[in-house]
């Protein structure tokens, strides 16, 4: 497997650190509750299809990435840095 | 049939003409009192044990490819009892006391051969550690024994104690863990079930579940409806999928853990040896194959085949262990697909859903535990009563925070 970082280029899979389900950039807020807090932490869709994961290229530009990838294939549709995503969470005023 | 020394001597003088297969094929019934879905080790020991220790035998394990295709065919064959936890130790306690009867009880050749599992340790806080996880084995009723690097070197001679890097101290010894041949130990279930009366139905793919007001009453397949009372999962790898047909979402990932074996050696490692510094475990085969592996890939896939820096890591790790391995040459490897759970310990519960229950999340210890997954997911089954051993391995222990993380790494299933 190989990635193409939207800053560095294509790189081999070793330079890069898989953190999980993309839902991690979307933490609840603080007074959300157990339940969303238990869904964000623990509950997976885990599809057999694309998945939207987050990456970090560690051993690189150490730029976190938004992955979308054929669970079954290992083919990657689409990436983009996190940073260029829009948070649907509303930025903290404070 | 039982299998017994005479019957080998008699079958042997009349051209092997007694032998029977050792199940039926039989046609899926409209209805059972309970489907199991999964035909590996786990699904037909729950089977075995439902008619055993239960009564219960209008059962069908529905299997999507062919018995034993799928994790019990792909692993690495070690069976231990070397947990921390409470919760876990336990489990895996009761596990090996069936495992050491179980060839026995099934009237099978299962090949188990309890070599013993070494562990080694690298600095002075892993001996420590090490001494800890020891007495828990013993304070639960298990064996273990610290080994100095003197009495290391007697016990594995080829070992690289001396590599700079990661210097080998010492090693906990666990002599009733070992191996046992994956394929029979699904065979030797599946035809203790079959005897017992259970179904084993191949080809026969779930592909929905049949749920009204919150109650399951049958699964349609690929070979029609079939009506149960109620119906156990036990798909490690692909519990998430079918889980969601009943739409559950689960703490689980799914990655892929892959293995290597040599080509067939003379007989050189006697015993089980986990590295220390890294995820790394090698055994021989009886056929001299040498059996080894590392950690899983680390992301999530269902595609049963890993890439290369996972094998890398592996080759690296053998080779600073025992640098002799160079010289052996790896005939294959291979992949399977592990159900990661957030805190790297199985689930053997209830469902929201009523008469739909849940038996997976094995990470990648699923084999070790076939008997007494088998055994407790049984009797949750028969009785809507957790047993004793598997009390602890609940659903809801992620929302209630009694998690059993036995690495201590959060919730990371590719760090567990």
């Amino acid at each position: 497997m190989r990635i193409i970082c939207p800053i560095c280029g294509e790189r081999d899979l070793r330079e890069f650190h898989y953190e999980g389900s993309s839902k991690l950039i979307d933490r609840p807020d603080a007074e959300a509750g157990l339940a969303a807090f238990h869904d964000y932490l623990h509950i997976r869709d885990n599809p057999a299809g694309i998945n939207e994961e987050l990456w970090s290229h560690e051993y690189g530009c150490r730029g976190w990435l938004l992955v979308s990838r054929d669970t079954n294939t290992h083919e990657i549709m689409l990436i983009k840095l996190v940073r260029d995503v829009k948070f649907k969470r509303p930025v903290n005023e404070a | 049939m039982r299998y017994s020394a005479w019957q080998i001597f008699k079958n042997g003088l009349t051209g092997g003409s007694g032998w029977k297969p050792f199940w039926r094929t039989p046609e899926p019934k409209k209805k059972y009192d309970i489907v199991i879905i999964g035909g590996g080790g786990h699904g037909l020991a729950t089977a075995y044990y439902l008619a055993k220790n239960h009564g219960i035998n209008n059962v069908a394990v529905l299997e999507k490819g062919y018995l034993g295709g799928g994790n019990v065919g792909r692993n690495t064959t070690i069976v231990r009892a070397n947990y921390l936890l409470d919760g876990n130790s336990q489990f895996f306690s009761h596990s090996l006391k069936l495992w050491e009867g179980m060839e026995k009880e099934l009237n099978f050749n299962t090949m188990m051969s309890q070599r013993g599992i070494l562990s080694l340790g690298h600095s002075d806080g892993q001996m420590d550690s090490l001494a800890r996880r020891g007495n828990m084995m013993i304070s639960q009723g298990d064996d273990a024994e610290l080994l100095s690097k003197k009495e290391l070197k007697d016990f594995v001679p080829y070992v690289n104690q001396e590599d700079p890097r990661f210097p080998i101290y010492g090693g906990l010894l666990h002599k009733r863990g070992g191996t046992a041949r994956h394929d029979a130990v699904a065979w030797g279930y599946a035809r203790a079930a079959d005897h017992c009366g259970a179904d084993i139905i191949q080809n026969c793919e779930v592909t929905g579940m049949i749920i009204s007001n919150g109650t399951i009453t049958g699964v349609n397949t690929n070979r029609g409806m079939i009506e149960a009372e109620k119906v156990g999962m036990a798909v490690a790898g692909r519990t998430s999928q079918v889980a969601s047909m009943a739409g559950l979402k689960l703490p689980i990932e799914s990655h892929v853990l892959q293995a290597f074996v040599s080509e067939g050696l003379k007989p050189c490692i006697d015993c089980e040896i986990s590295w220390g510094a890294e995820l790394f475990y090698i055994s021989q085969s009886d056929k001299g194959g040498l059996v080894f592996g590392g950690d899983i890939d680390k992301y999530n896939t269902y595609a049963a085949r890993g890439n290369l820096p996972a094998v890398e890591d592996v080759m690296e790790a053998a080779m600073a262990l025992m640098p002799m391995i160079g010289k052996a040459k790896v005939l294959r490897s291979w992949g399977g697909i592990v159900d990661m759970t957030m805190d790297g310990s199985p689930i053997i519960d209830k469902t929201p859903i009523t008469g739909l229950y849940l038996d997976g999340g094995w990470c990648y210890g699923g084999f070790k535990a076939t008997p007494a997954s088998g055994w407790c997911f049984a009797h949750l089954l028969a009785t809507d009563i957790h047993h004793d051993v598997a009390e602890k391995f609940r659903l809801n222990r992620f929302e209630k925070g009694y998690l059993l993380d036995e690495e201590a790494t959060g919730a990371t299933p590719n760090l567990h």
